[in-house]
Formats: C-alpha cells, sequence, structure tokens
C-alpha cells in the first residue's frame, strides 16, 4: 500500500503552546497525483507542510513521506521533495542564476550539468532576462516563479506547494497553475495548499477541507460539491422593501435585504424558475435581475465550516 | 561520493555563497573595521602621550604607545567582525533561503561552517588592513617571520573562538538588534584588559577581574610576539581559553540549529 502513496499521515497532532493547530489529522496521496489541503487562515496548512517537509517535528502520529518516516529518515524525506513555500525560499542577495546555481551546487549535479540544468529552468520560467539581476528587485511573480525553479532543480518527487498564488496578480497566478499541471503530467506528486477554492477545484485531483486543525471532508471536487443539494437562485431588487416583500411571498428570510437581493433554492429546472418569478409577478414585484447559481465549493464550504467564502478572501 | 566529500562540498558550497554576499555587500563586510580604525586613532592621536607617560616599566622596547596598543586593538577587530557576524546570522537564519536548506539533503553542518569560514575570511582581511592602519600610524613590530606567522595562528584561533559563539548569539537572538547588544560584550571585554593600560595600573577588583579573563592573556601573547614583551605562559592560557570557547560556541550553534524552529 505505502507503495502506492506518496504522503502517508495518520493521527498527526500538533500545538504551539496551549494553541492546538493540528487536531489529529489523516492522509493519503496517491503517486503521481495532484491533492489539495484547502482552508482558511489558520487552518494548519502550512504547519502540516512544515511537519512533512522536515522543518518542524510532529507532536504525535505516524507519518511517511516517500516511504521514510519523517522522525526517523529525515534525510530520506528531504532527498524525494522540494517545498515552495508562501514566503519565498530565495537568496535575496544574489542574483536569478546565482540561486539556482547555488541549488545545482547542492544537489551535486557537478558543473557542465548544473550549467544546462539552470540555463533550462531559466527559460521555462520565463527568468533570462533578468537571470543577471539581483533577486531584490525582482517583482512577486518573478521571486515565485524563481521559488519554483529552485525547487525543481533537484527533480523532487513529491512537490509541497504551501499558498503558491497567494498575493499574486491574476496572470502570475495562471503561470503557477500551467506549470503546476504540467508537473503533475510528468507523474510529480503535488500537496498544494490554498484559501481559494477556485485554485483548488481547476488543480486538485482530491481535496481535503481543513478546518482549525481537523479535516472535515475529504473528496473529489464533484463529490465536495454533490455534498450540497441543489443550487440556487439570486433575485436582486431595487430597494429593501421589495426584498422583504418577496421574501414574504416566497416563505423565505430576508436577512440580507440591505444588499438588495434574495438567495432562493431552486432545483435549477427552467419550470421551477417561470414558477418562481410569476408568484413575484402576482405580487408586481419587480425583479431588476436574476442568476442562478450552480453548488460550488463556496456552498461546500459554507456547509462544512460555516465560514463563507468572502470572509476567507478577506482574512487572505 | 562519500558522506565526508559531500560534507566538504557542501561547506564550500555554503562558503561561496557567504563570500559573494561579502563581495556584493563589501560595507557590510568590513563594517567591523570602523570601530577599531576610530579606537586606534583616538587613543593614538587623543589620549596617546599622557597613555604613554603612564606606562613606566610596562612600555614595550619601541618605546611608542601605538606598539603597546595594536595587540589590543587587533583583539577588539576579532570582536567587531564577530558581531556582525552575529547579526548575518540572526538576519540570515530567519531567511526563506535557510528553511529551504533545511529542507534538503544537503550536510546539516554545512551552513553554520559556510557561515564560520567566511566570518574567518573576512576578519582575517580585517586584522591585515588595522595592521596596515596601525603601520601608517607609527606602529613598528619587532617579530621575525616565524613570531609573524605564530601571530597569525593566534588571531585564527581568536576569530574561530568568536566566531561560534557569535553564531550562537545569532541563531539565539529573536532579532538583529538583539543579537547586536548581546554581541557588545566581546566588542566591550577588551576595555577592562591590558589592552589599553596594564592590569596593574588597575584597583584591585577590576585588576583580578582584568587578569583572569580570556582577552588578557591573547592581548600579552601577542603583544610579546609583536613587541618583544615577556610571555610567560600567557599563550597556554590563551589556547586554553579557544579550546574552551570554540567548543562551547560550537556545541551552542549545534543545538540551537538543530532546533530552530521558524518563528
Amino acid at each position: 500500500m505505502s507503495a502506492r502513496l506518496a504522503v502517508q499521515v495518520t493521527g498527526l497532532r500538533k500545538s504551539f503552546g496551549d494553541k492546538v493547530v493540528l487536531d489529529g489529522i489523516d492522509l493519503a496521496i496517491a503517486v503521481g497525483t495532484v491533492f489539495a489541503l484547502l482552508g482558511p487562515n489558520g487552518a494548519g496548512k502550512t504547519t502540516t507542510v512544515q511537519i512533512l517537509s522536515t522543518l518542524l517535528r510532529a507532536d504525535a502520529g505516524d507519518i511517511k513521506v516517500a516511504g521514510f518516516d519523517v522522525n526517523r529518515e529525515p534525510q530520506g524525506v528531504r532527498g524525494a521533495i522540494g517545498v515552495t513555500g508562501q514566503f519565498s525560499a530565495v537568496d535575496y542577495l544574489l542574483s536569478g542564476r546565482e540561486n539556482l546555481l547555488l541549488m545545482a551546487d547542492l544537489h551535486h549535479l557537478g558543473r557542465r550539468a548544473g550549467r544546462v540544468r539552470v540555463d533550462e529552468l531559466l527559460a521555462r520560467f520565463d527568468l533570462v532576462d533578468a537571470a543577471g539581476q539581483m533577486v531584490m528587485k525582482y517583482s512577486g511573480g518573478m521571486r515565485r516563479r524563481l521559488d519554483l525553479a529552485m525547487t525543481l532543480i533537484g527533480d523532487p518527487r513529491i512537490i509541497f506547494l504551501d499558498e503558491p498564488t497567494t498575493g499574486l496578480d491574476p496572470r502570475s497566478r495562471h503561470t503557477m497553475w500551467q506549470i503546476t499541471r504540467e508537473l503533475a503530467a510528468t507523474g510529480v506528486t503535488v500537496l498544494l495548499t490554498t484559501q481559494n477554492l477556485d485554485e483548488a477545484d481547476e488543480l486538485a485531483g482530491r481535496i481535503a477541507v481543513l478546518d482549525e486543525g481537523r479535516i472535515v471532508a475529504e473528496g473529489t471536487p464533484d463529490e465536495l460539491k454533490r455534498r450540497v443539494p441543489g443550487g440556487r437562485v439570486r433575485l436582486h431588487f431595487r430597494e429593501p422593501a421589495a426584498v422583504t416583500e418577496a421574501a414574504r411571498v416566497l416563505g423565505r428570510d430576508a436577512d440580507d435585504a440591505e444588499a438588495l437581493v434574495l438567495d432562493v433554492p431552486t432545483d435549477g429546472t427552467p419550470q421551477s424558475l417561470r414558477n418562481l418569478l410569476d408568484r413575484l409577478d402576482e405580487k408586481a414585484l419587480h425583479v431588476e435581475t436574476v442568476t442562478v447559481q450552480t453548488p460550488d465549493l463556496d456552498d461546500v464550504f459554507f456547509a462544512l465550516t460555516g465560514t463563507p467564502h468572502h470572509a476567507l478572501e478577506a482574512s487572505a | 561520493m562519500s558522506t565526508s566529500t559531500y560534507a566538504l562540498h557542501d561547506s564550500a558550497t555554503m562558503l561561496r555563497r557567504d563570500l559573494r554576499h561579502s563581495l556584493r555587500y563589501p560595507m557590510m563586510a568590513i563594517g567591523g573595521l570602523l570601530v577599531p580604525v576610530f579606537l586606534l586613532l583616538l587613543f593614538v592621536g587623543v589620549f596617546g602621550s599622557t597613555l604613554r607617560a603612564g606606562l613606566g616599566a610596562a612600555a614595550p622596547a619601541g618605546g611608542h604607545y601605538i606598539d603597546y596598543l595594536t595587540p589590543g586593538i587587533l583583539v577588539i577587530t576579532a570582536g567587531a567582525s564577530a558581531a556582525a557576524t552575529a547579526i548575518n546570522v540572526c538576519i540570515d537564519m530567519n531567511e526563506g533561503i535557510v528553511a529551504r536548506f533545511r529542507t534538503m539533503a544537503i550536510t546539516r553542518t554545512s551552513v553554520l561552517i559556510g557561515q564560520v569560514l567566511g566570518s574567518l575570511t573576512r576578519t582575517l582581511i580585517s586584522g591585515v588592513l588595522v595592521i596596515a592602519v596601525a603601520v601608517g600610524l607609527g606602529f613598528r613590530s619587532s617579530a621575525s617571520p616565524v613570531e609573524w606567522l605564530a601571530v597569525a595562528g593566534l588571531f585564527t584561533g581568536l576569530t574561530l573562538a568568536l566566531t561560534w559563539l557569535a553564531i550562537g548569539f545569532g541563531l539565539t537572538a529573536k532579532t538583529p538588534a538583539g543579537a547586536n547588544s548581546l554581541s557588545l560584550i566581546p566588542q566591550f571585554l577588551p576595555f577592562i584588559s591590558s589592552a589599553f593600560v596594564p592590569t596593574a595600573s588597575m584597583p584591585a577588583g577590576v585588576r583580578w577581574f582584568a587578569e583572569n579573563q580570556p582577552f588578557t592573556p591573547i592581548i600579552n601573547t601577542l603583544r610579546g610576539l609583536l613587541t618583544g614583551t615577556p610571555i610567560g605562559n600567557a599563550w597556554i592560557v590563551a589556547v586554553a581559553w579557544f579550546v574552551v570557547l570554540m567548543a562551547i560556541g560550537y556545541v551552542w550553534s549545534r543545538a540551537r540549529y538543530d532546533r530552530y524552529e521558524k518563528r
């Protein structure tokens, strides 16, 4: 079993002083898959990655990475993994090329092979023009790309991406997504942490939802979405009074009348939509616009953790 | 390659990284020079003649105060350089790149050894520059080539001992400012030693401290080698101090590094 699992964790616990950060986590990540650990700030995502990458010691739990026990065989783990964190692990006082050559030296690639590999990665990550520049002058997106390039020098079999796109502009985010997909296509196992639901949906084959140190749900994106019944229709009105009145007619709570919207559950069929609008027409309630929302990970998240998506984004 | 060849290779890689930083930011590298050069100018130019008059029988052969002072300034150079190392290490250890090193299958001590060797290189260069300034101000040594070699060896031993301690400081301090304040100890301890005036001229309590603290036998040995004053068994005490301080610094640094968790 363990031969097919890149990461195998049972009963992982970690506290900092009185604060319990990880409260008994189990993970099983198959070789060659992309696995997302999804959760809000403070859920324990980074702590999990730090424990898996031998930076922190767990208080309890059986933890194997690439078949090596993180406590007993840390060098074995280190030889198999690559880590890119949300805080760039680059040397700011060196140039991009020097950073990569440093990694090549530490992987004992040899002078010539090292240079070839470095040039190849500079080209792949679109850093050729900036190769001689001090990293201190790089933009956030360039640093993150360099960071990932440095991680790839040793051809790791397992890569931990800890919030790889946090704080990046949309274009850099898409570049990171593209690179992650390419890595997955070559058979590398990726453990991605994110608080971005789209990102997990976009990249991962399986998602575990982490909240306050516990895994509250796990499955494929579709499985998780299926856990929330039906979709909903969002009705937009011009004034709060109309929202209140519509809510009364439809037997709903108008808990957000000031936002001028009312959410109503629906099975998404044209018939149910027509009935809904007819009932409002009878009362001469004018609906400005209608949006139909199929269940997404926001709903999953809300259903599982009681934390709406916009609260996550705001805390990011 | 065997484990020990890897260890050498990784340490050399880390040393190259350290020296590259120095070449790129030379002011950071030789910033430790300012204190000793300032002290040289102050004590020779301002207090020199009065202090010379007070030396009496302790005055070296040449008779100039700078001949008495230079060995102590050399020791202060090593102390100031160690202070810079503590700050460097503290900053470096909080950088993401060191976290990356810790997740890689490289020789664990190579990061520390690279820093020690880089610091040693910078301190030796600073030492040579300080002696050059002293010579410019009138310092003349009676040392033979062999004695100069012994001076270099002693200075290297002193630097290694102070550097390992500085790395322990740097790993323990939570902020660079903290590292700086802790490292004031090796910078200011030489003031209560035989660096500026003979310990015999001090009040009893201070004198006892000055005679028994590590810098005095080191300074007395260097002074003997450079200007021909008697050394006696000071060199044995000096070397014993190096060994003890270096062992403490090394064990402390290793323990801090192995236990270091990202804050």
